[in-house]
């Protein structure tokens, strides 16, 4: 999505706080921001993981340079192109002034060959935080996978998508209560932006209030 | 051998492009982590999976695979058959389970 347009989806649809989450990549976050400056919108750095499993991981970054640091290892970890390539033109990096800078030449449709619980020790290690992606979904998902969501993976929070919601979720996953749960539009498109998202309690739209209200600390907390 | 023989041979249910069968099979895989099949299928495979969604229809089209046989009777999810279509990878069912699926296949194609 050329970053302009995105910024302009995500302001009309009254959004305060995005992350952008591609898939296995992170080179079109610094634009978005870029576009998103003359806002008062705020971006949040993250990545969408492909664990070995097949299993999709969000990581959200305190800034760009922790989600590079992550970028190196994941990078590192996709396969080799000769294997599985597909259109790299269907993986453009795009500023600001909407002008292709360039193309994403790995195979970001890969999964890594990290299995699940390196993907959030990583991503914890880089002081992020680690979601299990729409654990409702039937295919990509911790549920899909593995059949569970393992404790030792350590997830700060659980993703449900936008077509059950929040409290479509807590009907569905009575046993996982213990964690809490967001929504997001895991949009991919400029239509789906906004189509669903979580309401916070927060002192500010920013990264660490973000991981506050996750934990239920200071007063921030996750509206349901 | 082609796909119409094997839809023949194992009864399997053809879900689209029944008019377009014909493609030669030069082998099959077994697989439901689609890495893993990207990696290790070739081209004019039958693709025996429990997966039932779209992004199968872009694993097939890209390693050029003869037909995907999706097994234990599931439904392919309405845009799957939707870009099958478009892509031109026939879909197929099977109401066995992979391995009794492939041995049988394997037999035939072996024969």
């Amino acid at each position: 999505m050329h970053p302009r347009a995105l910024v302009q989806a995500l302001v009309t649809k009254g959004i305060d706080i995005a992350a952008i989450t591609d898939h296995n990549a992170s080179e079109n976050i610094i634009h978005v921001m870029r576009a998103a400056r003359d806002t008062s919108l705020a971006i949040i750095a993250g990545m969408e993981v492909t664990t070995r499993e097949e299993a999709h991981v969000l990581g959200l970054f305190e800034n760009l340079e922790n989600v590079q640091r992550f970028q190196k290892i994941v990078y590192k970890r996709l396969p080799d192109t000769a294997d599985g390539v597909q259109d790299c033109e269907n993986q453009p990096i795009v500023n600001e002034r909407e002008e292709v800078e360039g193309f994403n030449m790995h195979p970001l449709f890969n999964a890594t060959d990290m299995p699940l619980n390196e993907v959030t020790d990583y991503i914890h290690h880089f002081g992020g935080i680690a979601i299990a992606s729409h654990i409702d979904r039937s295919f990509f998902s911790v549920m899909s996978q593995l059949g569970v969501v393992p404790k030792e993976a350590r997830f700060d929070g659980l993703e449900i998508s936008s077509s059950l919601g929040i409290a479509g979720g807590r009907r569905w996953f009575p046993e996982l209560a213990d964690y809490p749960f967001i929504s997001s539009s895991d949009a991919h498109s400029l239509e789906d932006v906004g189509s669903s998202c979580t309401r916070m309690h927060l002192e500010s739209p920013c990264f660490e209030e973000i991981r506050l209200a996750l934990s239920r600390q200071g007063g921030r907390y996750i509206l349901e | 051998m082609n796909v119409q023989t094997i839809v023949n041979e194992l009864n399997l249910s053809v879900k689209c492009l029944s008019d377009r069968l014909g493609a030669e099979v030069t082998g099959g895989y077994v697989g439901d982590l689609l890495s893993d099949v990207m990696a290790n299928s070739a081209a004019g495979h039958l693709w025996i999976t429990r997966q039932t969604h779209q992004n199968i229809i872009a694993v097939a089209s890209l390693k050029d695979h003869a037909a995907i046989i999706i097994v234990q009777g599931a439904g392919p999810d309405a845009d799957t058959l939707e870009k099958a279509t478009d892509e031109g990878i026939p879909v197929l069912v099977s109401p066995l389970h992979a391995f009794e699926l492939a041995g049988k296949i394997y037999a035939v194609l072996n024969r």
